[in-house]
């Protein structure tokens, strides 16, 4: 029946099949992005929605479409926001690489571990996505703040007798971008290690490689795909992250997510919040674009095997 | 060339000969996994240039003899020595020892030419020397246009050539060879096995070979040394190993060959007879046994040392009547069963001389089976 109907509308089942997500993409992703494209081009006007439409009709015949390209001038000539970008990426930068030196032996250590203890340690890794994202962060407050768990242990082992101001810290952050987004980190590069052949390993002691100068020459490179993976899965969300620092971290410091946050509920300015989100996207995108571009230049002709 | 293995005009032997020293000593090793004894106190010694093949089923422990001489596996009990070194407790990145492994095990991100100079540059070995060598051991395999090929671009046989030039071009002592033509198809493995022959005589380095195929370990070696239930069971030339088998496995693992078990009847120096159930009248071999009179031994005769005729042969000993029952022409040679009066099937090799059909043996026929006396092998376990 199904496929009669496909059938008279010029589909076959392959097409309905890879059609289903291309049109979720579109719905939930394409079009959403437009909007907010669209909204970024506007101008901001106490109404609602609280922005003008671009296009307008000026006479019974005339469709008149307005950008503004204000929006992002704005961005470029108000140095708050540039900042912001800039301490974003580094702190995405940071605590990406701290997942990477946390994430890489950890990732390592359950792919050369025995089958049987193996998906306990990967059961391990996943268990704290069973926990809302939102209670593990506050969870973190409870272990950091002046009166939490770690200054009232240390205080009362007598190691110090003022408490550690670690919330609101930078700190704070990097201890929650890491902790939240480490599996992120591993499970990508177990799931490349894991598949690593070991007699790669034997051939390279075997022309009189070290261990050490082995994991160098062999496993590292062969886990680039891996670490690459793992280090967007971190860094992008990272980069736009706002619940951390807004829970975690100084509330005086500033990163793009809460710029938006506040542009978007604060100021009710959705032109200026759209535009930072747009620009955050292109910052993000492109060199991902180009290094996928550099990528398959490498594999060249393909890596089928 | 001089020396080559090959060349029946100058014999390599050096193990008959009472003065030359083993290269390889392999001193009473045994290698436990847990309870299970993989390789079960094996002494060998190995000499210089030779090709020596460890052949045996899966599971015989070859593989893991092959991989303790690597250094990959540390022998539970016994030493190893190679070149009078003791290896025993050196690390495989310190001997002087190369594996070419069963997977070929290239490394995929390097080029053809990366992977080969690889092992040199662990050796710290001046760029140009490097280049040099890496250059030459191409040639010496035919790769050299694919130098800059990654190994996904190759060819399995391709592959393979890498994998032994990657492991000769360090020079090694020793080559370990891990089921080396397994993975290339029948054409293409017998015009390697060639290759790899002339290739370990222009070297002339030592090679031990692990394979289950006894065809390439006949035709590869200077020695097969016959391993089962990690035990060596024989070390002879292909030669000794097919014509003077010391036990019933032995003979049934090379070849295909027909056993009859009998009795000895008459034992003196010179021949024995032996009579069987299975046939009417006793075999007769023409040299000594060492065995009790009455005792059970068992005489085994390869299928084309086994001959058919129309007529009665004339004497006594070593024939029998038997029925065609079935024929298995091969172009080169043609197989018979026969069914012998006791219903024993018999395994007959005939060579077809001749192109037209009309004289051969054919179904059904009832002829005579005969053999010279110094045909049968005569096994006491």
């Amino acid at each position: 029946m199904i496929a009669r109907v496909l059938h008279r509308l010029g589909l076959d089942g392959r097409t309905a099949v890879i059609a289903v997500p291309y049109l979720w993409l579109l719905m939930f992703f394409l079009v959403p992005f437009v909007i907010v494209l669209k909204i970024s081009f506007s101008d901001a006007q106490i109404s609602m929605p609280p922005y003008q439409p671009l296009l307008h009709w000026v006479s019974e015949k005339a469709l008149q479409i307005q950008l503004n390209f204000g929006n992002f001038a704005f961005l470029v000539e108000d140095n708050l926001y540039w900042k912001a970008y800039l301490n974003s990426i580094w702190v995405a930068g940071v605590s990406t690489l701290l997942c990477l030196l946390i994430g890489y032996p950890m990732a390592y250590a359950i792919a050369r571990s025995q089958s049987s203890t193996r998906n306990v340690l990967l059961l391990l890794v996943i268990l704290p996505f069973w926990t809302s994202f939102l209670l593990r962060v506050y969870a973190w407050i409870g272990i950091l703040k002046n009166n939490g768990l770690i200054n009232n242990t240390l205080m009362a082992l007598g190691v110090i007798d003022q408490p550690i101001q670690m919330l609101q810290t930078d700190f704070a952050v990097y201890v929650g971008i890491v902790y939240s987004y480490l599996p992120f980190m591993i499970l990508p590069l177990y799931a490349n290690l894991e598949k690593l052949d070991l007699t790669l390993l034997e051939a390279a002691a075997d022309l009189g490689c070290r261990p050490w100068k082995s994991f160098l020459k062999v496993t590292l490179p062969l886990s680039l795909p891996g670490i690459i993976a793992g280090c967007l899965l971190v860094f992008i969300p990272a980069v736009g992250e706002f619940v951390i620092p807004a829970l975690l971290g100084d509330p005086g410091m500033l990163m793009i997510g809460k710029v938006l946050w506040t542009e978007f509920f604060n100021n009710r300015d959705w032109p200026v919040a759209s535009a930072v989100a747009i620009a955050l996207l292109l910052f993000l995108v492109i060199p991902i674009m180009f290094f996928q571009r550099a990528q398959d230049a490498e594999a060249g002709g393909g890596s089928h095997r | 060339m001089a020396t080559s293995p090959r060349d029946p005009q100058l014999k390599f032997e050096p193990w008959t000969d009472p003065d030359a020293q083993p290269y390889v000593r392999i001193d009473r090793v045994t290698k436990k996994f847990g309870d299970f004894i993989a390789v079960d106190d094996v002494s060998l010694g190995i000499y210089k240039k030779e090709i020596f093949c460890l052949l045996g089923a899966s599971g015989c422990g070859k593989t893991t003899l092959l991989r303790m001489l690597a250094g990959f596996e540390r022998p539970t009990a016994g030493r190893i020595y190679i070149d009078g070194v003791d290896m025993t407790d050196i690390p495989p990145y310190e001997r002087p020892v190369n594996m070419m492994f069963q997977s070929y095990a290239l490394f995929p991100h390097m080029t053809v030419e990366q992977n080969v100079a690889f092992g040199l540059k662990q050796d710290k070995l001046a760029k140009a020397e490097i280049a040099k060598r890496v250059t030459e051991m191409l040639e010496l395999v035919k790769l050299g246009q694919f130098a800059k090929r990654k190994p996904h671009q190759l060819s399995g046989g391709q592959r393979q050539r890498v994998a032994l030039a990657r492991a000769l071009v360090k020079k090694p002592k020793l080559l370990l060879l891990d089921e080396p033509l397994a993975a290339l198809d029948k054409k293409l493995r017998e015009h390697t096995q060639f290759e790899l022959i002339n290739i370990q005589e222009t070297l002339g380095v030592t090679f031990i070979v692990v394979t289950h195929d006894q065809e390439e370990a006949m035709t590869l070696s200077s020695r097969i040394g016959l391993m089962n239930h990690g035990e060596i069971v024989q070390v002879g030339t292909p030669t000794e190993i097919y014509e003077y088998p010391n036990s019933r496995f032995v003979s049934e693992f090379i070849g295909s060959v027909n056993i009859f078990e009998g009795r000895l009847i008459e034992d003196e120096p010179s021949y024995v007879r032996i009579e069987s159930d299975d046939l009417d009248r006793p075999i007769f071999v023409d040299h000594g046994v060492s065995s009790a009179p009455g005792a059970t031994v068992w005489a085994a005769i390869r299928p084309e040392k086994m001959l058919m005729s129309r007529e009665k042969p004339a004497g006594d000993d070593n024939w029998t009547p038997a029925t065609v029952r079935d024929i298995a022409y091969m172009g080169d040679l043609s197989i018979y069963l026969l069914r012998l009066a006791s219903g024993k099937v018999v395994r007959v090799t005939q060579p077809n001389v001749y192109r037209h059909a009309d004289e051969r043996i054919t179904w059904d026929e009832q002829v005579y089976l005969h053999w010279d006396p110094s045909s049968p092998v005569v096994v006491t376990k």
